[in-house]
């Protein structure tokens, strides 16, 4: 079940640090995002922190780590921690169907001057989802399970409502992740 | 066709470096004899001699000039000239030290320091001036001379003379005569000719009638004039801007010839075709492109010299460290190299081997599959090893800078000191080495200055004057140990534990083994040094001498004895990037104890298991008493087995402790690469690190160490409650 299922275009990644910053400016201009479903709700990443998107694989267990830490994988000679957001988000059971995916992200994080690589764990890929500043709108502040700085706006697409998350965000576990167990 | 000298920077700075190093050691050697070697101060000719060439064509004049002071005197020695003292050895090795804070300017980009060359080179030029009779260097004069008949006949080819004109290019006899210092100002006619070569056909004539004899011949001075032929479709200006920074130093004449009555040289010598190149054009790639600004000529030494308006301390104390960021290179030796070639040729062999005998396989063939497979493994096993002991460098890396350093500390404290080094081929990560480097400096300053006595005390407590240090270094096990001891006074236990009372380290009433007491000197803002003196008391202290070597996943052990001296042994791991595993699995993960902290393991046998003090299960191993571990319960993960009778222990041993890991089954042995949990994700309590297996799946390395302190904790409170 290792097979990658699709993979975009764009790699943020590929073409050295210079690229990869460029990648983190347009990012914050807006424009393309990855969405994906958890349960019945729709949400967007960032297209250009997107590495790759895989199979579920079973994966290592690490221990005594937090619920949503699913354990770590070997993605071509690196260690990559699996998390899934459906846990995380408190949304939904997870449980794991031939749709599962997992949405691998690079975030360069402020201090070190690697990025960071995880994998998130999602119930599918839906869409690509091309979205003007203008068109995203700010999160109302109501009791979501999300805490409202993983949410950078929401953008109405048809019917739907997809809530654009923040990568930056998404890969600051360390902390509080450490204190939830 | 000018080409980028920025590349070839790091490499000219890794070289002098290591020049430098060369040299250093060598003056350290030539101070210990009585009688020069002259083979030494070849050395040390040689080393300077590269250094001034190199900086000469990347434009470093500072360097250059500095570098050409130091290179006259030392021919003077090199020819016998003159005595190398020890006031001057010390102040060949005070150059050394300024070269090496101005090339650590250059690499980090700031203006160079003057303050700590001028009066070097002050004092040279004062050695310079009362010398004994006229320079005689010859040599290096002729060097040049024979080098430009060398350049002539190459670029002249094996074309003969004078090829008649075509109607484009034309033919042009230049003659250049530079004045006697041209060669002072870091100008090469080499280069001059390697530009005019760039524009067309060029022969050249050395006209050599001019060299005094060689009585009264100088250095440092050029006598030598040339007569360049030039068939070009270039214009006389072009001609004229190759000598566009010797034009006012020197006569020139180009004049057009309208036939091919060209002559050659004919006291040319019929050079062979690799020429060899002489030193003073060393970098011979970098030196076309004279007129890149990099090269503009370089200001006399005297302008040099002026002390640049920069800060002092700043540069000096900068120098070497931060300059590491930078992409650092390796030395192989050639003999590693080749070993690889031959290891990835019978993989090759190999790898054809087995996907023949996979063309048509049957079963008949089995035996044969399973031998090329056995062969692949060797292979594979080797190769790793092989390609492992190329990031592996002799200690003496980190050794070599020790002698200096007694010469240095036995001069400030007047403290007679001899150093002894011992097993310096032992091999060690690079990586390591890099790190171990200032620990162990602190190490042996330390033993110089609390554990060695004056002169006079050593004579008065029975012993020879000549305090000994000691640095050994010996492969143990998967670990290397690097000794420091001393014959000195040794650790007085009594002072150190009164101290840590007094600083409430230690409270009053508690009682410490000596061990335990010796161990207080790591405690961080613990000094036993009655006063701060000079040597001790700056750079980093021995708590962090503990936290780099804790670090590298080391320990450190002292053993003294009171007037007799100390020692101190550090033990590191051989490398940081494999480690041979013992995998293990517990109910469906597997974990991997490394080897080397293994003690054994053995069945559970129930009569040995003793419960005490309320949920500690202790296990009766000989006359230790070892605790119990259960991974399960410690990682909180489910295990086939949770009964302790008949199941299997590992027992491992780490920082003077031991426990039993409870494990469900005992996996193959192996090498693993480790690999960081904490580039993507973070620290894990109990886990050192990541590997990944055969299958491709990952494991987790349990960190023992880790372990055992968790344990120790764990015991302490009240077994916690457990999650699912």
């Amino acid at each position: 079940m290792e097979a990658v299922i699709e993979v975009p275009e764009i790699n943020t990644h590929g073409g050295g640090k210079d690229l990869s910053l460029e990648g983190i400016d347009f990012i914050s201009g807006g424009d393309q995002y990855l969405t994906f479903c958890l349960c019945q709700e729709h949400y967007g990443v960032d297209i250009l922190s997107v590495t790759e998107i895989r199979g579920w694989e079973e994966p290592t267990l690490i221990p005594n780590s937090p619920e949503y830490v699913k354990g770590v994988i070997n993605l071509r000679g690196v260690i990559v921690p699996i998390l899934d957001l459906r846990i995380r988000f408190h949304i939904g059971e997870a449980d794991y169907k031939p749709t599962t995916v997992v949405i691998v992200l690079a975030v360069k994080s402020e201090q070190a001057s690697a990025s960071c690589t995880m994998g998130f764990v999602v119930d599918a890929v839906s869409d690509v989802l091309n979205a003007e500043s203008d068109d995203i709108k700010v999160a109302p502040s109501f009791g979501g399970l999300i805490e409202p700085n993983y949410i950078q706006g929401l953008v109405n697409v048809g019917a739907d409502v997809v809530t654009l998350l923040n990568v930056d965000q998404l890969v600051q576990l360390d902390e509080e992740g450490v204190t939830n167990e | 066709m000018s080409i980028d000298l920025q590349q070839f920077h790091q490499v000219f700075f890794e070289e002098s470096y290591e020049g430098l190093d060369a040299m250093e050691q060598a003056l350290l050697a030539v101070s210990d004899q009585e009688e020069a070697d002259p083979e030494l101060i070849n050395t040390i000719f040689r080393s300077a001699h590269s250094i001034k060439g190199g900086s000469a064509t990347l434009g470093f004049p500072e360097i250059a000039s500095f570098t050409h002071v130091l290179e006259t005197l030392l021919d003077e020695v090199r020819e016998g000239k003159r005595e190398l003292t020890p006031e001057g050895v010390e102040l060949f090795l005070q150059s050394c030290d300024a070269m090496r804070g101005m090339i650590a300017c250059l690499e980090n980009n700031t203006p160079i320091d003057t303050n700590e060359s001028k009066p070097l080179l002050d004092a040279f030029e004062a050695m310079l001036a009362n010398a004994p009779g006229a320079d005689q260097g010859g040599a290096p004069e002729e060097g040049i001379a024979k080098a430009e008949d060398a350049v002539a006949q190459t670029f002249f080819g094996s074309d003969g003379g004078g090829e008649p004109p075509e109607d484009g290019p034309k033919q042009w006899k230049i003659i250049f005569k530079p004045e006697p210092q041209i060669l002072l100002t870091g100008n090469e006619p080499i280069r001059i000719f390697r530009e005019l070569e760039g524009l067309g056909e060029l022969s050249v004539t050395a006209k050599t009638d001019e060299i005094p004899e060689f009585q009264q011949l100088t250095l440092d001075e050029c006598f030598i004039s040339w007569e360049i032929l030039l068939t070009t479709e270039s214009d006389k200006e072009e001609i004229e801007s190759a000598f566009d920074w010797v034009l006012d130093e020197c006569e020139l004449s180009i004049e057009e010839v309208s036939s091919a009555s060209a002559s050659v040289s004919e006291n040319a010598e019929q050079a062979p075709a690799s020429a060899p190149v002489p030193t003073s054009a060393e970098s011979e790639n970098t030196a076309e492109s004279a007129p890149a600004p990099e090269t503009k000529p370089a200001p006399a030494p005297e302008a040099a010299a002026k002390p640049a308006p920069a800060k002092k301390p700043a540069a000096k104390a900068s120098g070497g460290e931060s300059a590491q960021s930078g992409a650092t290179s390796i030395r192989v030796g050639i003999d590693k190299v080749d070993n690889l070639i031959n290891l990835v040729g019978e993989l090759v062999i190999t790898q054809s081997m087995l996907s023949e005998l996979g063309n048509n396989f049957d079963l008949e063939k089995l035996e044969r599959l399973s031998h090329g497979l056995e062969q692949l493994k060797q292979n594979t096993r080797e190769l790793q090893e092989n390609v492992m002991r190329i990031r592996m460098l002799p200690i003496s890396f980190a050794f070599n800078r020790f002698p200096r350093m007694i010469r240095d500390l036995s001069n400030k404290t007047g403290k007679k000191v001899e150093l002894v080094l011992m097993g310096e081929h032992t091999e060690l990560d690079k990586t390591v080495m890099e790190q171990i480097g200032d620990p162990l400096v602190h190490l042996v300053r330390n033993a110089v200055d609390h554990g060695l006595e004056m002169p006079d005390d050593r004579v008065a407590a029975g012993k020879d004057e000549t305090g000994k240090i000691v640095l050994a270094a010996e492969h143990k096990g998967g670990n290397i140990v690097i000794e420091i001891s001393d014959d000195g006074r040794g650790m007085d236990a009594e002072k150190i534990l009164g101290k840590a009372r007094e600083k409430g380290i230690v409270s009053a009433e508690q009682e410490l083994s000596d061990q335990e007491i010796y161990e207080l000197i790591f405690e961080p803002g613990f000094s036993t040094a009655a006063e701060v003196s000079d040597l001790s008391g700056r750079g980093v202290g021995m708590d962090v001498v503990r936290r780099n070597i804790k670090s590298l996943g080391g320990r450190i052990e002292i053993e003294s004895e009171m007037g007799k001296g100390s020692c101190i042994r550090v033990h590191l791991p051989l490398t940081l990037a494999i480690l041979d595993g013992q995998l293990v699995r517990v109910g469906n993960e597997v974990f991997i104890v490394p080897l080397v902290a293994i003690v054994e393991s053995l069945q559970i046998k129930p009569d040995l298991v003793n419960r005490v003090s309320g949920n500690m299960e202790l296990y009766r191993l000989r006359e230790d008493n070892v605790p119990i571990i259960p991974i399960y319960r410690e990682f909180n993960i489910n295990a086939d087995n949770t009964d302790l009778d008949n199941a299997l222990l590992v027992v491992v041993e780490g920082e003077g402790s031991k426990i039993g890991l409870l494990v469900d089954d005992l996996l193959a042995q192996q090498q693993v690469v480790i690999k960081s949990l904490e580039s993507n994700y973070r620290r894990v309590d109990g886990i050192s690190g990541a590997t990944i297996l055969g299958d491709g799946s990952v494991a987790l390395i349990l960190d023992i160490p880790g372990l055992i302190s968790s344990a120790s904790q764990n015991r302490r409170r009240p077994q916690g409650v457990r999650a699912a």
